[in-house]
């Protein structure tokens, strides 16, 4: 094909033109995303034989999250996951000098939280994971890093209802999700016969549309999300009447690493860290900033 | 296996949880599912039409469709279902399974209609006897000897498809158990293992009973 220098110039630069449109196009993707990234820990030195240590020669963490949790961890359309929890471990990859594209997540389901750490499968799990006794039997937690708080949401008409002393007044029907904490909280302040219970929280919202129940039961966080999707038709009643501290779910027994996660979660709220990731997800329908929980003792 | 061993008293409950919900559905999807049958081989067309519309959409789409259906679409257009043992989702997740496995009944037994030689029904109605007669007396009693082992596929199959209808509010049922374990600290496996021990205990003996059946109605040549 022949063309005149003038064409030909005209091409070349179109080309240019284009590549560089598609170079400024990836760019922009990357800062959407994380915009509120924290600074990769560059040279930083641990002590050999440490799970740190070995990540960091790695170059690579997996991380267990929920990829159906709006603002804590929520598969995008790039196959991402983006949340609250996902920020946490980009800012503990950070510091073991692992970037945030070299982070592998795996989905992990409440039912298969400890499996997948037990049988090593990821290096730890950070999945709206409430620390209790009975998970530390087979696993370690670092953290907490954050407060959720059981609540209740019901229609935005309702005012019948403002707190969890109030339901067996109302002879509300609540639902909630078969197996979970909050369901086993819940039957204290409700007859048996009115809870209902589903295997997922999206059932209750539908449920809780239909006016087959008037109670939606769980963490505040989850139902944040539900309010955020319901366009106006669903609220919060606003008063948590539990404290389920949100761990790191890590292998049992590995003290370093928890210390080394907790040491990474006060130093995040030092330098500003912490905040992006609220501001930028769960802080979107929450609000303010919540102060970080003080650690528990590694073990 | 200590999931197993600590929460016995559990598994117990769901065992019992999936029978009843299991019985119900056994009793009325082959009751469905024979009359659908004889729709689809009747001389009436909006009769024929009918079994074969039911068949059409409950086979051919996802059980969990049929689930949302019950437990949450028709509520929204005002129907509803009573309680049972104060739930509300009993009920509407017994229909649906119902409607769904009767489907799969309605084929079985039809397939047995069509294995009686036509000389059977042409005789029963040279002698007089009417169209429901025939298909009552002559037709049906040979058609069912026929049908006990596909029938007791389907029958196995509705038995674990019962698994999906502890996701839609029917509490008590052997995945309901599961997810109970799992919230207590148990790996899902183990809990699995005494998930999958209490469904054999159901299905084995079920099958066993088929056979039975099956050698009682064979027709000694």
């Amino acid at each position: 094909m022949r063309l005149s220098p003038l064409v030909r110039t005209a091409v070349i630069a179109a080309a240019v033109a284009l590549t560089a449109t598609v170079a400024a196009c990836g760019n922009q993707a990357n800062l959407g995303s994380s915009g509120a990234a924290p600074s990769v820990a560059q040279g930083a030195t641990f002590e050999a034989g440490t799970t740190m240590a070995t990540l960091q020669t790695a170059g690579t963490l997996k991380v267990g999250t929920k990829f159906d949790q709006p603002l804590f961890g929520l598969k995008g359309l790039d196959g991402n996951p983006v949340g609250f929890d996902v920020e946490i471990a980009k800012i503990v990859a950070a510091k073991l000098g692992i970037p945030a594209d070299k982070i592998t997540f795996t989905e992990t389901p409440s039912k298969i939280r400890e499996d997948v750490i037990v049988n090593k499968q990821v290096d730890m799990v950070v999945a709206t994971y409430t620390i209790n006794d009975a998970r530390r039997q087979k696993i370690s937690f670092a953290g907490p890093y954050y407060v959720a708080g059981q609540d209740l949401m019901v229609k935005a008409d309702n005012t019948a209802i403002t707190g969890p002393d109030t339901l067996k007044a109302a002879n509300a029907r609540v639902c909630s999700v078969s197996g979970s904490t909050p369901a086993k909280n819940i039957a204290k302040y409700v007859d048996a016969a009115n809870i209902v219970l589903f295997d997922v929280y999206s059932k209750c919202a539908d449920a809780l549309r239909n006016g087959q129940v008037e109670v939606v039961t769980t963490d505040n966080v989850i139902l944040s999300g539900l309010v955020d999707s319901s366009k106006g038709a669903f609220k919060l009643v606003g008063k948590t009447f539990t404290k389920e501290p949100y761990g790191i779910g890590i292998t049992k027994g590995d003290v370093k690493f928890c210390e080394f996660i907790n040491k990474t979660l006060t130093e995040s709220v030092a330098d500003g860290s912490y905040a992006a990731a609220w501001s930028g997800t769960a802080g979107k329908v929450q609000g303010a900033v919540p102060p970080l929980p003080t650690a528990d003792a590694c073990s | 296996m200590d999931a197993l061993i600590a929460e016995f008293p559990r598994f117990v409950g769901g065992f019992f949880g999936t029978l009843r919900l299991c019985l119900f559905t056994a009793i009325g999807s082959l009751f469905l599912g024979t009359i659908l049958a004889t729709f689809r081989v009747s001389p009436v067309p909006p009769l024929r039409f009918l079994g074969l519309a039911w068949v059409t959409v409950f086979r051919n789409s996802p059980l969990v469709v049929a689930l949302f259906l019950f437990a949450f679409g028709l509520p929204q257009v005002g129907i509803t279902f009573p309680t049972f043992g104060g739930n509300a989702f009993f009920w509407p997740g017994v229909t649906a399974l119902t409607c769904y496995t009767a489907a799969f009944v309605c084929e079985a037994v039809r397939s047995g209609i069509n294995s009686v030689p036509p000389g059977q029904a042409e005789a029963a109605r040279a002698v007089g006897l009417t169209f429901q007669q025939t298909l009552g007396t002559v037709v049906l009693p040979q058609a069912l000897r026929t049908v006990v082992p596909p029938l007791g596929s389907v029958i196995i199959a509705m038995i674990k498809n019962s698994a999906i209808v502890g996701a839609f509010g029917v509490t008590g049922e052997l995945f309901s158990v599961d997810a109970e374990n799992t919230a207590l600290g148990y790996s899902a496996l183990s809990s699995l293992t005494g998930v999958a021990i209490a469904y054999l205990v159901i299905t084995i003996p079920a099958g066993i009973a088929l056979g039975v059946i099956e050698r009682k109605i064979e027709v000694k040549r």
